[in-house]
C-alpha cells in the first residue's frame, strides 16, 4: 500500500463530504418519518426518484432553469405526503406493515417513472454542472456543494424548528408520548399529516439535487436504500442533526477507504460503522 | 356377411381414428412455428432488453413477409424475465413443457443466459443467445452464441485493443487498469493486465470497485494522481459515464480512455466521451452497410426506435448480436429443412453462417468461434469503428 499525496487525500475527502450531503439530505426525511410517525416509509426512495425525474422533465423537455423546480416541487410533494399520510392513518398499519405498504408504493412509483421516461438513462444536462470553484489544487462542484448546503441547511433548520418553536415541541411530544401529548390538546392527526407532508417534501428537495448530480434509471431507487437505512440508523431516529453528521462521516470514511486502501472497500464501511454502533452504543440507534 | 359387416365396421372406424388423429398433426405442420424466448422487459437490464424485442419484432415480421420458415408463419412468445435468472429458469420450463414451443431463442445477458442453457439442456433443445460474456462458463453442446468473441475474449479481445494503440501516433507507454467486479467484466480486466504486460505497457495503477458504485470522485482523484497515457476502464452501463464525470469535475481529462461496455446513447451525448474507445460488432457505416441485409435493417431500426422514443437510436452491438441470433436460426432451419434440435445444432456446428456482423462459425472452445470484435470510438458524437482498418469508417482513423 502506498500512502496516497495530500492532494488525493483532500480531493477525496470533499468527494466523501459532498456524497454525504446527499446521503443526508436522503436520510433526513426518512429518520423523522421512522423517528416520529413510527413508519418505516420505504417509498421516500421512491419519491426521491420521482422528484428528480420531473426535475428532469421540467428542465431538458419544458427548458426549466432546474432550481426552479426547488419553489414548484416541495409544495407538491408536500400534498404527496399528506395524502400518503391520510391513507396510511385511515387504515391504522403499523410501523412494521408500513414497511411492506411502502415498499409497494416504492414498486408502483418504480413502473410509473419506467411507463412515463421508460428505463433508459435520463441525464439533465444543466449548465450547472459545468460550474466549479477551484481552491488551490481541490475542485468543488456547483451541485455538489449546492447539495451539501441543502443538507445543513435543512438539517439546522428542522433541529431549530424541533427545538424553539410550539409546533416542533408538539411534534416531539406527540413522538415520546401520543395520549399524553393528545391530552394536552395536542391534534396528533393533523400534526401527523403535517409531518408526513414536511417529509416527503424533503424527498423532493433531495430528488432535484440528484437530478443534477447523478444519472438517472428507475432501478437505481433500490440501490441508495441500504446506505441511506445505516446513515439514518447511525444518526438517529428522528433526530435532524444525526442524519447530518452520520452521512458525512459515512461519506468521508467510504472516499478515504476508497483513495487509501481499495475502492472495493466503500461499500463495507457503512455497515461495518452501523454494526460497531449496534454493539458498543446500542442505546443510540 | 355379418363378418364382413363387422371387417366393414371396424374398417371405417379404424379410418375415423385416423383421420381424427391425423387432423390435428395436419393443423400442427402447417399451423405457425412457435418461437418461445424471454427478455428482461422490466427490471435494471429493461434498457437493452428492449432493443432485443425490437430487434426480434422487426425480424420476425420481416420473415413473415417472405414467407415464413418452411412455408409456415411464425410466431414469437416472448415473456418477461424481470431481469431475474430465476425467472428466466422458470420462464422457458413453461415455454417448453406448457406453451410447447417449436424452438427456443436465447435471452439477454449472461445470467438469464446461464439460466435458459439449463433448462434447454434438460430438454435437449438447441439455444441461439444474443450477449453472452464468458465463454468458459458455456459448457452446454448445442448452444450457439451470436456475439462472436471467441473463446478467450480476455486475451483476444485486449490484443485487439493493443493492436491499435500500438498503430496510434502516439502509442500509450503506461496505462491504469479500473474495473467494475462484475462477473463478465472484470475477467477482462484481468486479461487486459496481462495483455498490457505481455507488450511491456507499464500498469501503474490497477482498481476494482462493487458494482453498483456511487462515488467516482476518489477512484478519478486516484487515476489522476497516476496520470496513465491510457485508461482501461472495466465497466458496464453507466459507469465509464460516472467516472468520466467524476474526472472532468477535477478538471482531468485522460489523454487515452477505453470502455469495455458502456451504454452506448449517453457516452456519445457527453461531452466528456469525445474519444472514447470501446468493442464493437457493428456499426452504422460501411464497410458493414454494404451488406444490403444489413443496411435495411438498420433504416427499420432508426425508424422504429425512433417512434418507440428510444434515446439512442443507432444499431450497435446489442441489435446487432441480436439481429445475428435471428440469422442464425433462420439460416439453420432453411438449410435443413426441418425444426428437430439436434440435427439444427449438428448443421450449426459445421457451418459458417454469414450475418451481419461476418462469418460467424462455432467450431472452437465451447462452440466459440472467431473473435470479431473490432474497436470504436466517439468521433464527433458518433461511435465510428476505427480498427482493424479494412472494418474502420471511411477516412477514420484513431484519435488521441
Amino acid at each position: 500500500m502506498t500512502l496516497p499525496s495530500l492532494n488525493l487525500l483532500s480531493q477525496s475527502i470533499l468527494s466523501g463530504m459532498f456524497i454525504g450531503g446527499m446521503y443526508s439530505l436522503i436520510g433526513l426525511g426518512l429518520g423523522l418519518s421512522w423517528g416520529l410517525l413510527r413508519q418505516i416509509n420505504l417509498a421516500h426512495f421512491g419519491f426521491v426518484f420521482l422528484s428528480a425525474y420531473i426535475t428532469y422533465h421540467l428542465s431538458s423537455v419544458w427548458g426549466m432553469d432546474p432550481l426552479l423546480a426547488l419553489l414548484i416541487l416541495p409544495p407538491a410533494f408536500f400534498l404527496v405526503g399528506v395524502a400518503q399520510q391520510w391513507l396510511l392513518s385511515r387504515f391504522h398499519i403499523s410501523p412494521f406493515n408500513s414497511l411492506l405498504v411502502t415498499f409497494g408504493f416504492t414498486v408502483m412509483i418504480e413502473s410509473l417513472i419506467q411507463h412515463i421516461w421508460t428505463a433508459d438513462f435520463r441525464k439533465l444536462q444543466s449548465s450547472y454542472a459545468e460550474e466549479k470553484f477551484i481552491i488551490g489544487n481541490l475542485f468543488i462542484p456547483v451541485p455538489e456543494l449546492l447539495t451539501l448546503l441543502l443538507a445543513v441547511l435543512f438539517a439546522f433548520a428542522i433541529w431549530a424548528a424541533m427545538r424553539f418553536t410550539d409546533l416542533g415541541k408538539a411534534m416531539r411530544a406527540m413522538a415520546e408520548d401520543g395520549p399524553i401529548a393528545a391530552a394536552f390538546g395536542i391534534n396528533q392527526r393533523a400534526l401527523s399529516l403535517v409531518l408526513s407532508g414536511l417529509c416527503v417534501a424533503l424527498a423532493s428537495v433531495a430528488g432535484i439535487c440528484f437530478a443534477l448530480t447523478f444519472t438517472l434509471t428507475p432501478t437505481q431507487i433500490f440501490a441508495w436504500v441500504g446506505v441511506v437505512f445505516a446513515v439514518v440508523m447511525l444518526g438517529g431516529l428522528g433526530s435532524a442533526l444525526g442524519p447530518l453528521v452520520a452521512g458525512i462521516i459515512i461519506g468521508v470514511s467510504e472516499a478515504v477507504a476508497m483513495a487509501v486502501f481499495a475502492p472495493s472497500w466503500a461499500p463495507i464501511v457503512s455497515f461495518s460503522l452501523l454494526i460497531l454502533m449496534l454493539l458498543f452504543r446500542p442505546e443510540k440507534v | 356377411m355379418n363378418i364382413l359387416k363387422r371387417a366393414a365396421a371396424l374398417a371405417t372406424a379404424a379410418v375415423g381414428l385416423c383421420l381424427m388423429t391425423a387432423g390435428p398433426v395436419q393443423a400442427q405442420d402447417t399451423g405457425p412455428i412457435k418461437i418461445g424466448s424471454t427478455l428482461a422487459l422490466t427490471g435494471p437490464l429493461s434498457a437493452t432488453a428492449l432493443v432485443h424485442k425490437l430487434v426480434g419484432d422487426i425480424y420476425i415480421e420481416d420473415l413473415n413477409a417472405r414467407g415464413g420458415l418452411l412455408g409456415r408463419k411464425v410466431e414469437w412468445l416472448v415473456k418477461d424475465d424481470q431481469s431475474k435468472p430465476e425467472v428466466a429458469r422458470t420462464l422457458y420450463e413453461q415455454l417448453v413443457t406448457s406453451d410447447k414451443v417449436d424452438l427456443l431463442m436465447g435471452p439477454y445477458a449472461t445470467g438469464a443466459i446461464l439460466s435458459a442453457m439449463g433448462v434447454a439442456q434438460r430438454y435437449n433443445k438447441m439455444l441461439i443467445h444474443h450477449t453472452f460474456g464468458i465463454p468458459s462458463l458455456a459448457k452446454y453442446e448445442m448452444h450457439f452464441p451470436a456475439w462472436s468473441v471467441g473463446p478467450k475474449p480476455e486475451v483476444t479481445v485486449n490484443n485487439t485493443l493493443f493492436d491499435a494503440l500500438a498503430a496510434a501516433p502516439k502509442p500509450p507507454k503506461t496505462v491504469a487498469i479500473v474495473t467494475s467486479k462484475f462477473p463478465s467484466v472484470h475477467f477482462m480486466a484481468q486479461g487486459a493486465r496481462e495483455v498490457a504486460k505481455k507488450r511491456g505497457v507499464n500498469e501503474i495503477l490497477f482498481l476494482e470497485w462493487e458494482f453498483g458504485n456511487r462515488d467516482f470522485g476518489p477512484i478519478a482523484a486516484r487515476i489522476k494522481d497516476a496520470n496513465p497515457d491510457l485508461v482501461w476502464v472495466g465497466n458496464i452501463g453507466l459507469e465509464g459515464n460516472m467516472l468520466l464525470e467524476a474526472m472532468k469535475k477535477i478538471d482531468y481529462v485522460p489523454p487515452l480512455h477505453f470502455h469495455l461496455y458502456p451504454a452506448p446513447g449517453p457516452m456519445t451525448a457527453a461531452p466528456e466521451g469525445r474519444n472514447a474507445l470501446s468493442v464493437t460488432i457493428f456499426e452504422e457505416h460501411p464497410p458493414y452497410t454494404d451488406n444490403p441485409v444489413a443496411a435495411k435493417f438498420v433504416a427499420e431500426f432508426n425508424k422504429r426506435a425512433q417512434a418507440a422514443g428510444f434515446p439512442y437510436t443507432k444499431v450497435e452491438v446489442q441489435a446487432a448480436a441480436s439481429f445475428t441470433a435471428w440469422q442464425l436460426l433462420e439460416a439453420a432451419v432453411t438449410a435443413t429443412k426441418s425444426l428437430d434440435d439436434k440435427k439444427l445444432a449438428d448443421w450449426l456446428k459445421k457451418s459458417q453462417v454469414p450475418t451481419i456482423q461476418g462469418v460467424v462459425r462455432f467450431d472452437r472452445g465451447n462452440n466459440f468461434g472467431d473473435d470479431l470484435m473490432r474497436i470504436k470510438q466517439v468521433q464527433d458524437g458518433n461511435w465510428v469503428t476505427v480498427w482493424p482498418k479494412e472494418y474502420a469508417a471511411p477516412g477514420a482513423s484513431l484519435k488521441m
